[in-house]
This record gives structure tokens, sequence and C-alpha cells, in this order.
């Protein structure tokens, strides 16, 4: 048996099929994650992600810290409550994980990390700290809720502390902390929505007055193909510490500016950038019938072979994609992949695949 | 409890056969593979004509998370494969037994049905699984 999060009863009685995700027993589905799949996206879904590691940084040196420790520019958070999106790189620029980090007080950032890497992050949150006024304080103690969809917003104010009245004006990416709740319009999904960091204690209520607003339980699965269509990477497939964010689509979030900023990862990344970066992130759609998995090969036609890092199919678009790292060199849309030993036709497209409902590619 | 009706045959491999009165042999995966699996969303059946021979793999199932090979238990020729789950991959979750059907064939021998599990016995073997 597994690490089991505050809502372990609840998913059991909900139907949930349960697996081992990264040492916590998780629901995959509750029943059909197609379906669950199309509820985010039509109307509103809700996933338990409890098993997700909060760690708070406390103390006079945080700031500093985090300019040290993370590749994109904390600085750019100026206002309580905003979010920053970043990669936490080794010093060959190899990504350690990613992560969410919110500025809640000069003194007091809070980052959620993923949790297969929870104890290498810790270890080196702490390693990297040392030179710093940062008190590192794992936060087991907190569940955590993603309600995403069209309707998440709608569903969840009302569920929430004081009715939710100040969490109405939230803009996307920020958080609010409600009492002894954190309140964020952020998500994996591509929908909007919520993601709702709470103390134990309170998870099933709310998840229960979710369910009864008709708020449909989701399990990891859909999580994945929402993910996946959103364009959005997960650590551990689509990139790891043998490859650095400018090879996994990522380089969008790494805060070259100012120039004189030193964090971690700096030198290696400037290095590679300045050679241009050996391969390029993208998104493919299959365009023959059959489905793309992880670890598929990638043909492009005089510029080599990729791979595929994060394979599905898509739900919404009806078709097999894909995010595959491949040669800096490849050129046209035109690719092939090979699929149980066959080589099917594919086409490179721009991810994200689906935003806010609406296919964000053309599909013939 | 799974669903397992009682005029099929099955195989460990959890594929169910249904003898039909002209001798041919229908073949599919029983309703704990597909409940195993997940929601397909692809489905490759076999062509008219194909020669296959006992444990051969002859079509693939395609969940979400996975792709998985079907065998057929016994040797014989595929009259035809179920076409209509190219564009309905669906109906194998949602009804293993009838329109989720994958292909019939002509089996090579036709006592072959005879060596494999009938309901009960598959029922047992899922058990001890």
């Amino acid at each position: 048996m597994g690490n089991q999060t505050p809502l372990y009863h609840a998913h059991q009685a909900m139907g949930a099929k349960l697996v081992d995700f990264a040492g916590w027993d998780m629901p995959i589905h509750y029943g059909s994650q197609i379906e669950e799949h199309h509820a985010v996206r039509r109307e509103a879904g809700m996933f338990d992600v409890s098993h997700m590691t909060v760690v708070d940084l406390v103390g006079a040196g945080v700031r500093p810290f985090l300019r040290y420790l993370l590749a994109n520019n904390v600085d750019k958070l100026q206002q309580r409550g905003k979010a920053l999106y970043s990669c936490m790189l080794n010093a060959e620029g190899g990504v350690i994980d990613d992560l969410i980090v919110y500025f809640l007080e000069e003194s007091w950032f809070r980052l959620v990390v993923n949790s297969a890497t929870r104890e290498k992050d810790l270890a080196w949150i702490e390693q990297q700290g040392a030179g710093f006024e940062v008190e590192v304080i794992e936060q087991p103690g907190l569940a955590m809720i993603a309600v995403q969809g069209p309707q998440a917003r709608e569903k969840v104010l009302p569920l929430l502390p004081a009715r939710g009245e100040s969490a109405a004006a939230l803009k996307l990416f920020y958080g609010l902390e409600i009492e002894d709740w954190l309140v964020a319009r952020t998500g994996y999904t591509g929908e909007d929505g919520f993601e709702i960091m709470l103390p134990d204690s309170d998870a099933e209520a709310f998840w229960q007055g979710l369910a009864a607003a008709g708020v449909r339980p989701c399990g990891l699965g859909a999580r994945d193909t929402l993910r996946l269509e959103a364009g959005m990477n997960l650590y551990g497939t689509d990139m790891d510490e043998t490859v650095s964010p400018l090879v996994s689509g990522l380089g969008w979030t790494v805060g070259w500016e100012p120039a004189e900023r030193d964090f971690i990862g700096r030198a290696a990344l400037e290095r590679e950038r300045d050679a241009g970066p050996a391969a390029r992130f993208v998104g493919l759609v299959l365009e023959d019938k059959g489905v793309l998995r992880n670890h598929q090969r990638v043909l492009v036609e005089g510029a080599g072979e990729g791979e595929i890092t994060s394979g599905s199919f898509s739900p919404t678009l009806g078709r097999a994609i894909a995010l595959a790292r491949i040669p800096a060199a490849a050129a046209g849309e035109r690719c092939q992949v090979e699929v149980r030993g066959k080589l099917l036709a594919a086409r490179l497209v721009r991810a994200p695949f689906v935003r806010n409902g609406k296919a964000q590619i053309n599909i013939d | 409890m799974s669903n397992t009706p009682d005029d099929l045959k099955y195989s460990k491999s959890h594929e169910w056969l249904r003898g039909n009165a002209d001798g041919t042999v229908t073949l599919g995966i029983t309703d704990h593979a597909q409940d195993q699996l997940g929601d397909l969303v692809y489905v490759e059946v076999p062509e008219a004509g194909r020669e296959l021979q006992a444990q051969e793999a002859c079509a693939v199932v395609e969940s979400v998370k996975a792709a998985s090979d079907v065998y057929t238990p016994i040797a014989g020729t595929v009259v035809e494969g179920n076409e209509t789950l190219a564009d309905t991959p669906e109906a194998v979750n949602n009804d293993a037994y009838g329109a989720g059907w994958l292909l019939r064939l002509k089996p090579a021998d036709a006592a072959a049905l005879d060596g494999l599990m009938d309901a009960s016995a598959y029922q047992a073997f899922l058990e001890s699984e």
C-alpha cells in the first residue's frame, strides 16, 4: 500500500481505479478517462493532486536565493500572489525539476514541485540554500485540488471560505490566501480554473461540495491527455537532468535578463544557446491511423532521427498527438514515426494543440 | 465480477470465441480485458484471407495508455475483420461480446474450440490471476 491522500476513501467510494504513482495510491480514472477529459474541456472536472510537494521558503534571504536557484527570474514577481513557472537546473543546465513559485510575502515564497522528485528536490534546495538566510519548510499537511474547465470558476467560488468573494477577482496566474487556503488561478489542462491548496482536514468536504455542484472527478489519466493537448511538459518524460530547457520547448522560461543575474546552470545554458541547440522540441500530429507513444522514433528526411517524449491520443482532436525532440536541422512539416514496426506519416506543428476547448491546429 | 456469457469459449490471454452455425468462429476480447485496458481509441483488425497460426497475434487494441496485441488461440483463415471498429473503437468497451467483435475466422480444425475454457473455467481463471 502506498501513501494515501485525504481523499483516498472518497476516491474509492466514487469508483476510482487506483494505481501507484510515485509511491502514492492515486486515481487513474473513475470509469472513463475519455469522458473525464471531455468534462474538463466542456464543463468542469476536479483532480486530487495532493501527492504534489508543497515547500515554503521563509526568511529574509528568500528572494536572493530564488534568483540563484531558478532559471526563470523571480524578480518578475512584484505583486503579492503572483505565480511563476520555472525550471530548477543543475550546473550543466539539466532540468532537476519544473515547478511553480508563488510570491506570498517578501519573506515567504511557496514552491509546488513534483512528487516523483520530492526527495532530490528537497535535498538540492537545502544544499543550495546553505549560504542564504532561508528556511525550507515542507507542508505535508496540505491537500491540493485542481478544478478545471469553462465552468470551474462558477462552481468553485461559492465553496471557498468567505464564499470566494475575493477570489472572484483573481487574474490568471495569481494566487490568493483565504484563511489557511491558497487559491490560485493556475492549472495543467489548458482550461481556466483553480488549483487550491488547503488543509488536509478541509479536503473531503470541499471535494464532496464540488461533486454535489456537478464537478466531475477526473483521474491522472485525463490529466495527462489534457496537459498533452495543452502542450505542457511532463517532468521525467519530456525533460530530465540530461537535457536543458532549450531543447525541451522551455526556452521561454529562462530569464536571461538581467545578464548579471547568476543562476545555477546559466553558464551552461549560455554556451548551448550560443553554439545553437542540437535539437528542437515540437508537436506532432499523426496523419495516418494509429496512436503515438513515448519513445517512438521520429524520422525527418535530411535531418536524421528524433524521439517522441510524450505521445497519446487526443480525445478533443480525435487524432494521435505527441511532443517530440528532433534534430535542430529539421525543416518543413513532414516527418514519419515508426509505430509498431511501420512508418506512418506525421506532421510537425506548434503546440499547444488545444486551448480553452478549441483546436489550435488544423486537422483535415 | 466480470461478465462472461455461457455460450462462449475463452483463452488465458482474455479472448472470447463463439462457434457460429456456418462453422466459422468469431473472436473478440473479454469484458475483463476491455476493463483492464480502459477506453480504446484505435483497433487494427486483420484482412480477409490471412492465415493465422494458433497463438499468433491477429489484432491490435490500443487504449489511451497502451497498445496490446490480441492473440488467436486457434489456427484458421480470416473470413472478415470488423472494419467498423476503425471509426468506433469504443464499441469494444461498450459491447465487448457484440458490436465489439474483432474478427471472424474459418478454423483449420473444426474441433479446436473444444480445448478452450468454458465460462466457469474462465471465471475461475480470473479469480486465480
